[in-house]
């Protein structure tokens, strides 16, 4: 991963192919939802091929979902777990909503906020397939009972809100805080963008490429 | 109103996920009909599921045996009324009674199905009272089965659509009863207006208090508006000994927090996300990393090698 001087590599192609599946599935899955959701919405089910095939098709992208989160679940939860300095980030959130990043500490490879919604995107989608699963009535209808279902239907459409908003905290995120995008595109940031939003990852990052440039 | 043939009493007044069509039971009108379901002469035969088979063109294909009278077991996809046997110990008399009830939709005046629906159009409501599916426009989700209070939609497996009685909407129009009306032999079931089916129903309550069912009386539930298929119950102080009729049925209070305040809060909540993003971006501008920071990360790249 000898990167180009000035850049530092964020990602490897597979964990971008991974992150994008993930984003596309969750995208189409909010759209197709959202169209059942809500009458003035249903329209959306246009982009499926009607109303009869958004509902068929729906808890498939699910399915797809699942399988693509859990690629990304255990690649990144090392990483992602709590330490220090993430109520120290917290502490500093004015600050960092105001972009003045010189007094928000120095952070490694994820901030609290990002953290947040790695663990909330988790835990949702765990809640959304269970819940899911219990309304598939195509397939598994007699597995529960109706109240039960009404509980799932009820609990699915308020998981899918929250995922939805987190989902537009994560992409106003990596538009406000420009230089983010290529993570995920070509895979590498400029060492500015990790100087400025997280320096301890830049400085481990170095060291270790310090270390195979002298080995 | 109506401006084609379609008679005044099937103009459809509410329409599933349409604007105003969401909430409130249908008003009372004398344009409301009714099917009055009398268990006290109700003999068993099941004329009547024969005949809803035959009207409308379903076949229920032969079941098993499960040593009860209920066949079937349940109400399907092809059976939209099943005969539901019930042997109760009467515990005043000690008489051992044979309840008989006809179980299917009851069209209700403030349907839970219509209500849960997400699909425009797919259930309607009819100026005289029925509610009713239309397979067009049907998505086969299965949310009408949930927002139902009696437990009565059924999705079929090969066309994935709901499906349910119609109270003979297509014989109704043409000014005749439903089918099942017509096949019972006993007259246990009659059809009318809802203000004929009411007046009736007090003649049969009074006989049968003469009779010594002091309890006798209708089953029209206010909690779902009342409906427009009515049981004169012997037992009316207790519904649930007839196979569980509920004895205050309404929409789940859990449907009516997922279609009320979640469905207008949901969206809500995601429209001031996303007016908070564009709010926040016009204030603070782009989050923009420098010409420092840029020399900054670079020095501690070099510094490394
Ligand atoms: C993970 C597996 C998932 C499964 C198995 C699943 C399954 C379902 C099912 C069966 C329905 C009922 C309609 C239909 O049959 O299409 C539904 C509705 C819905 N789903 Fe999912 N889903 C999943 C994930 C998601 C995700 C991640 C989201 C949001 C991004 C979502 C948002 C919605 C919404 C908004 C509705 C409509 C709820 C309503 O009508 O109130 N689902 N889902
Ligand atoms: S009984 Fe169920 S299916 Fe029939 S109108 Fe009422 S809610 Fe709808």
């Amino acid at each position: 991963m000898s990167g180009t001087p000035g850049t530092v590599s964020r990602y490897t192609a597979p964990a971008r192919a991974n992150h994008w599946v993930t984003a596309i599935s969750l995208v189409l899955l909010a759209l197709s939802g959202m169209s059942l959701f809500h009458p003035s919405l249903f329209f959306l089910t246009n982009l499926f091929g009607g109303g009869a095939s958004t509902r068929a098709i729906h808890p498939w992208i699910g399915v797809v979902l699942v399988v693509s989160f859990a690629g990304l679940f255990f690649r990144f939860v090392r990483l992602n777990l709590p330490n220090a300095d993430d109520s120290a980030w917290m502490r500093a959130l004015p600050a960092v909503l105001k972009g003045d990043e010189e007094r928000v500490p120095e952070i490694g490879k994820y901030n609290a906020g990002q953290k947040l919604v790695f663990w909330g995107m988790a835990l949702l989608i765990l809640v959304l397939v269970i819940s899911g699963l219990l309304i598939w009535d195509q397939y598994f209808a007699q597995y529960s009972r109706v109240e039960t279902k009404r509980y799932a239907a009820l609990i699915h459409a308020i998981g899918a809100v929250v995922v939805i908003l987190i989902l537009i905290a994560h992409v106003y995120a990596a538009i406000w805080v420009r230089g983010t995008i290529s993570a995920m595109t070509t895979g590498s940031v400029t060492a500015g963008w990790a100087w400025r939003h997280h320096r301890k990852w830049l400085r481990e990052e170095a060291a270790k490429e310090g270390r195979a440039g002298k080995a | 109103m109506a401006t084609s043939s379609v008679p005044s009493t099937l103009e459809i007044v509410r329409k599933s996920a349409t604007k105003g069509g969401i909430t409130g039971a249908l008003q009372p009108s004398a344009n409301e009909v009714a099917k009055l379901i009398d268990v006290s002469k109700c003999i068993g035969c099941k004329a009547c599921q024969s005949a809803c088979l035959e009207w409308n063109d379903k076949v229920e294909p032969v079941g098993i045996n499960h040593g009860v009278y209920d066949n079937p077991i349940d109400l399907t996809e092809n059976s939209f009324t099943v005969m539901r046997f019930t042997e109760w110990d009467n515990p005043m008399t000690g008489d051992l009674e044979w309840l008989i009830r006809k179980d299917g939709c009851m069209h209700c005046a403030d349907p839970g199905c219509l209500a849960a629906c997400p699909s425009p159009g797919a259930i309607v409501q009819y100026a005289n009272g029925i509610v009713d599916f239309d397979s067009d426009n049907c998505i086969g989700c299965g949310y009408c089965v949930k927002g139902c209070p009696f437990n009565v939609p059924r999705i079929s497996k090969v066309e994935v659509k709901a499906t349910k009685c119609t109270l003979c909407v297509d014989r109704v129009g043409v000014g005749q009863g439903p089918a099942c009306a017509k096949a019972c032999p006993t007259q246990a079931i009659t059809f009318g207006t809802k203000e004929a089916m009411k007046k009736q129903a007090d003649t049969r309550i009074a006989d049968l208090k003469s009779r010594g069912y002091d309890q006798a009386g209708l089953y029209d539930p206010p909690g779902v508006g009342g409906t427009h298929v009515m049981y004169v119950l012997h037992h009316a102080d207790q519904p649930q000994i007839y196979a569980n009729l509920p004895k205050d049925p309404h929409i789940s209070r859990v449907v009516q927090a997922w279609k009320g305040i979640g469905k207008i809060g949901g969206l809500g909540l995601i429209g001031l996300a996303a007016v908070a993003g564009f709010v926040h971006h016009a204030v603070m501008g782009a989050n923009r990393v420098t010409a420092e920071d840029e020399k900054k990360g670079a020095k501690v790249q070099e510094d490394q090698v």
